[in-house]
């Protein structure tokens, strides 16, 4: 199959890609099986060193598998790189790509140059994009001056010159403070939804933004994936019970006297929150309820009638995607690894480790 | 959150993935062209955003090209040794271009993170190569004449011209065989990675002895033949000697059609071998992960 119309966006089948390295190759990817529909925004999600940009690197065409087939919209990325070239795009966080001595526009019109642009089109887009990544005070300021912020949203300007069917973005809102992130994200949300057919695929380790914005996402530690699904279904699977947050006004007789009605596994006072006694009864009683499911709700809130309480606030607790991660891995984002193996993984090298800066200025 | 859908998000030139990754060889030879402009662009502009070039790259090798005229003054010897130097001082811009700006810039655009972005993009990454030179050659052309034009002047260099077409189709053949050198190395040098600096380095200076920069290379003997069967620097700047100034007799140097004909040959070759080891290194990189990580 070449670039088939009925094809996946992206479709990944037992990809592993080993480094070579001393005193021991280092695996970045150990079989990584995965398909993206056209026009789904999803999400790789897993701590530094997970293989999340070995990944990109692969489906980018700039990278070969060790073993595995990869494809984009049908097209192989081991022997049909310029086709996918034509129909792909990339932006990572951090970029410090182009040279610093041109103006913010002139470097997004040497890169639609790259793209096969017109020379007048290509102002124009870069025009257009400017003005929509909120750019334009800038645009004839030297990228060398350009905030963290607002070079990156040079960069996806730089991402979206060739209109790409599938936009790879790696770690796009790393760095940057929350307001700029957030605008980030809004222009990934806006672009996306403007076509149909538009996909996405975004890699992060900030657990909020993979649940904000992907429809689906895949965990991956260790150049594995643990689990795929959409952000809700993800949770459901270390949500076993119903857990509530319940704020009273009074309770006699504590979260004991909940916990013996029917449905209800345990209520306990909630950490940290101020609990009310008969001697200051201006103080809310608050109680983390755990039912065998939602329906124990009902009875649950019948019951407290004849407690005497009455309710102030009551909150379903969801577990975040970071439990999710706990749950499958066994530790968090940012705890070390068990095996030794070292955190800094094959995605996670630092620019410019190399050293030497060009004496002319890179141009 | 609220997504603003830009009109300039909306608007597509293609209806399917499909119809966007097949271009016509219209289509590619038109993106390798832009391409071209594109990469060049940097360094024409460079040329106007800092002019403090001007001290650099021109009063500074001026200087130097001025302290080997007055020492011919003072040892006397035949005024085509003035004319000689001012040749060798406006060359050097083009070989101090083709070695930091060339051979060693792949690896510096690697190590900015523009190098994937080149490979990710839909042009053939020969473009980049060959934009890079365009603009070096605008870049050091300015300099070079600028030399040229300046000792002349002051010096009083007086140019005793015969053959005007063959001396112009050196001057293009040796820039043509520089340039093509250039990009060869910068194949290679980006492959060495970090031994790239102190390989360019190596390259300067020894070079400038081989290739008779300030004298005649046919001085050398078997190096300076050597140094003319391998190096364009040498053998353009032999042939340009003899062709600027004819009154100069024998130098113990090929004629310069034959020295026309190496560089042709040169030219062929390096170009050739740029070509292929940038796709050799292209796959090479993908498989070892040098294109894109940069410890590698």
């Amino acid at each position: 199959m070449s670039g088939s119309i009925q094809a996946p966006a992206i479709d990944a089948r037992g990809i592993t890609r080993v480094y070579k390295a001393r005193p021991a190759d280092v695996t970045a990817l150990a079989g990584i099986d995965l398909e993206v529909a056209p026009g789904e925004f999803f999400g790789l999600l897993g701590p530094n060193g997970a293989g999340k940009t070995t990944l990109i690197k692969i489906l980018t065409t700039l990278l070969l598998p060790s073993s595995g087939t990869a494809r984009i919209f049908g097209f192989d990325v081991a022997t049909e790189t310029k086709k996918i070239r034509r129909i792909m795009n990339m932006v990572a966080g951090g970029e410090q790509s182009g040279y610093g001595i041109l103006e913010a526009r002139e470097q997004l019109w040497m890169f639609s140059q790259f793209y096969g642009l017109g020379a007048r089109e290509g102002w124009r887009r870069v025009d257009e994009l400017i003005d929509a990544v909120g750019l334009g005070e800038q645009r004839n300021q030297r990228v060398s001056t350009l905030s963290t912020g607002q070079r990156q949203k040079m960069n996806f300007a730089r991402g979206l010159l060739n209109d790409p069917w599938v936009f790879f973005l790696d770690e796009p809102t790393l760095g940057l403070d929350v307001s700029a992130a957030r605008s980030v994200r809004e222009l990934m949300i806006g672009w996306r939804a403007a076509v149909p057919g538009r996909t996405v695929l975004l890699t992060t380790h900030y657990m909020a933004e993979a649940d904000e914005l992907c429809e689906r996402i895949a965990i991956v530690d260790r150049g594995r994936i643990l689990a795929i699904g959409s952000p809700a279904e993800l949770k459901r699977r270390v949500q076993r019970e119903s857990i509530f947050r319940l704020e009273l006004d009074r309770l006699a007789g504590g979260p004991a006297s909940l916990a013996r009605l029917p449905g209800v596994e345990s209520a306990v006072a909630a950490a940290g929150a101020a609990q009310g006694t008969e001697a200051d009864p201006r103080q809310t009683v608050v109680v983390n309820l755990v039912l065998h499911d939602d329906a124990a709700l009902a009875g649950v809130v019948a019951a407290l009638d004849g407690l005497g309480a009455h309710i102030v606030a009551l909150a379903k607790s969801e577990p975040s995607l970071e439990d999710v991660f706990v749950e499958l891995v066994g530790r968090g984002f940012d705890d070390e690894g068990e095996s030794g193996r070292p955190d800094r993984g094959a995605d996670a090298i630092e620019p410019h480790e190399a050293g030497q800066q060009d004496p002319e200025g890179s141009l | 959150m609220a997504a603003p859908v830009l009109p300039v998000f909306v608007g597509r030139p293609t209806a399917s993935p499909q119809e966007a990754a097949n271009w016509t060889p219209r289509q590619v030879a038109a993106n390798n062209l832009r391409s071209i402009v594109g990469r060049a662009y940097p360094r024409v502009r460079g040329l106007t955003r800092e002019p403090s070039w001007l001290v650099f790259q021109m009063a500074l090798p001026f200087l130097t090209t001025s302290s080997f005229v007055f020492v011919y003054r003072a040892l006397d010897a035949p005024p085509a040794y003035i004319g000689f130097v001012v040749i060798g001082g406006a060359m050097t811009a083009f070989w101090l271009n083709v070695v930091w700006m060339m051979a060693a810039q792949l690896y510096w655009e690697k190590d900015q993170g523009n190098l994937e972005l080149y490979f990710a993009a839909p042009m053939n990454v020969m473009s980049v190569l060959v934009g890079m030179a365009v603009g070096g050659l605008v870049m050091s052309s300015t300099r070079a004449i600028s030399i040229l034009v300046i000792a002349t002047f002051v010096f009083g260099v007086s140019f005793s011209i015969s053959q005007w077409f063959l001396l112009v189709a050196v001057f293009i053949l040796t820039l043509a065989a520089l340039y093509g050198l250039g990009m060869m190395l910068a194949s290679l040098f980006v492959m060495w990675g970090r031994e790239a600096f102190h390989l360019t380095q190596l390259m300067t200076e020894p070079v400038y002895f081989v290739s008779g920069l300030n004298f005649p290379v046919g001085r050398l003997g078997f190096i300076g033949a050597l140094a003319i069967a391998l190096i364009p620097l040498a053998v353009g700047l032999d042939a340009m000697r003899q062709l600027a100034f004819v009154s100069t007799g024998p130098t113990g140097t090929p004629d310069p059609a034959t020295e026309t004909l190496i560089l042709v040959a040169m030219t062929a070759i390096f170009i050739g071998l740029a070509r292929f080891l940038l796709q050799s290194m292209e796959e090479r990189a993908r498989r070892e992960g040098r294109l894109t990580v940069r410890w590698r």
